[in-house]
């Protein structure tokens, strides 16, 4: 029954679009109809944006450059934000410098990355590690900050030492927010990877480079069907984080 | 094995100029005898906690000495255990492996600790638990978990920090007969918090009665009723009258107390 009505509004929103489309109330060349949108989705699969260039294989290579860009932020992240969270000295330290970086947008680094890095795979790794690196840090910093104090003492009157007490309370006591980082990270580098292939594509694959194709060569039915793409990724990027993290975290 | 405490005090000095310092305790002196049962009780915030912690080795104290056999404790304490009234399981183990914890630590064999673990799970009534997550149990399993995690390591000493204050009367009365049964077996030295004088009177040996802060001890009562205990019989009522005489908070509303007031600052 749920499910019947979280399927009403969706529903009667691709009816009621159809609709306007079919009677021209909206002009098509601005907003295609559903169905020209799956026609799309039909065209960018089997022939390609730019013809040639399948759809298939922009996934992958927008896969690849999050792979990239995620994996080195997380690796780089997550030790540092256990650190930063064990040692109050090393946090003053840096939390000036997190503090003054951390509110500049990724896609603000895109002209700087290219000139570093030139166009490229590393320079969209860069904007998606930039875009991925602070959830992961401060919710991995939260994580092992937030612990009850009295984690700490009952390891301690178990004998725990220093190391014990971090590799066996610290670290597991703040895995749920380091997941939480992990999730919220890898939905804003994937959000960041559209906005990078815009500009830091320019031949080859990659889905945001694709809908670029797709509006200089002005077929609204395939941008729309790219940005379809984009969102089923997104959510099923989304789920599958999650199906980890509830297998994982199995005592919250 | 003996537990003497000579002189203690404890000050928490305020780095705030303006609000003086609060001075926990002062003079804390008992000696306690080998395998007895001690309850402490007092008003709250007097400072029992704190002197748990001290033993514990968890605060420093900013004067006197803990003694355990005629040595003095410094910064190993591996003879003292502590049961926290919030059990402080580590709700990422299940019971089985929070049990084990203090094995784990010591670098026992996982065969070793697990069959180590399994016993106590068969006596401390936890059998079918074993591989559940704190959240999953209620709160006198959790209790058994978290005395069993500290048991399992063999203390000499055991203090526990009010840990039955937060199970409801019918729980805690359970607990407390399961807590007897497993300490007449074993004889550790156990030293009880709690603020509550009919839990006093059916543990223990003796009884401390501390005052309101700064505090001292004001009283060192003997409870001589015969184990097992029955908790309505007329000593046990006795003695529980006659602790109550010191425990009343307000003594200026006790017409019958014969202890001179102290200014509690």
């Amino acid at each position: 029954m749920k499910s019947v009505r979280r399927c009403i509004a969706p529903l009667s929103l691709i009816i009621g679009w159809e609709c306007l489309s079919s009677y021209e109330i909206i002009p098509r060349y601005k907003l295609p109809s559903p169905v020209e949108v799956v026609v799309g989705f039909k065209y960018i699969l089997l022939i390609g944006m730019p013809p040639g260039f399948h759809l298939h294989n922009h996934l992958i290579y927008s896969l690849y450059r999050v792979f990239i860009g995620y994996t080195a932020a997380a690796a780089i992240a997550i030790p540092l934000g256990i650190f930063m969270g064990w040692s109050t000295q090393l946090r003053e330290l840096m939390d000036p410098i997190v503090e003054m970086v951390r509110p500049i947008p990724p896609l603000a680094w895109i002209p700087i990355a290219i000139l570093w890095f030139g166009i490229g795979i590393k320079s969209a790794a860069f904007i998606i590690f930039l875009g991925v690196f602070f959830p992961i840090l401060l919710n991995t910093i939260s994580g092992v900050c937030s612990i009850d104090p009295i984690l700490i003492e009952a390891a301690r009157t178990l004998n725990a030492k220093t190391r014990d007490i971090f590799l066996k309370v610290l670290i597991p006591a703040a895995v749920p927010s380091i997941f939480v980082g992990m999730r919220i990270g890898v939905g804003i580098g994937w959000m960041t990877l559209v906005a990078a292939e815009f500009t830091g594509v320019k031949t080859g694959y990659g889905l945001g480079y694709m809908i670029m194709v797709a509006r200089d060569v002005q077929r609204p039915a395939e941008i729309l069907a790219g940005m379809a793409v984009i969102g089923s990724v997104g959510i099923f990027i989304n789920k599958g984080f999650r199906f980890v993290e509830a297998k994982i975290v199995k005592w919250e | 094995m003996s537990l003497e405490v000579i002189g203690l005090k404890k000050t928490y000095y305020n780095s705030d100029k303006k609000r003086s310092n609060v001075h926990v305790l002062q003079d804390v002196n008992f000696k306690v005898k080998d395998g007895q049962f001690i309850s402490i009780i007092g008003p709250s915030g007097c400072g029992k906690t704190t002197l748990l912690k001290i033993i514990a080795g968890l605060e420093d104290s900013t004067e006197g000495k803990v003694f355990l056999n005629g040595e003095e404790l410094t910064t190993s304490r591996e003879q003292i255990g502590l049961v926290f009234q919030e059990y402080a399981l580590f709700s990422w183990r299940t019971t089985l492996r929070n049990i084990e914890f203090g094995l784990e630590i010591k670098g026992v064999k996982k065969k070793e600790r697990r069959f180590a673990a399994l016993e106590y799970i068969k006596k401390f009534g936890l059998s079918g638990f074993e591989h559940k997550y704190p959240r999953e149990l209620s709160g006198g399993m959790r209790q058994r978990v978290a005395i069993a995690r500290t048991l399992i390591n063999n203390p000499q000493v055991l203090l526990m920090d009010e840990p039955f204050g937060s199970l409801d009367s019918q729980t805690r009365n359970s607990l407390q007969e399961f807590l007897l049964k497993i300490w007449r077996k074993r004889d550790e030295t156990v030293l009880f918090v709690t603020h509550n004088v009919d839990e006093a009177v059916f543990l223990s040996d003796q009884i401390i009665v501390m005052s309101e802060r700064p505090s001292g001890i004001m009283k060192v009562l003997d409870v001589p009723c015969p184990r097992p205990r029955d908790r309505t019989s007329r000593i046990c009522n006795q003695i529980r009258k006659n602790v109550l005489k010191y425990v009343i908070h307000d003594r200026w509303l006790n017409p019958h107390s014969k202890i001179p007031f102290v200014a509690p600052f």
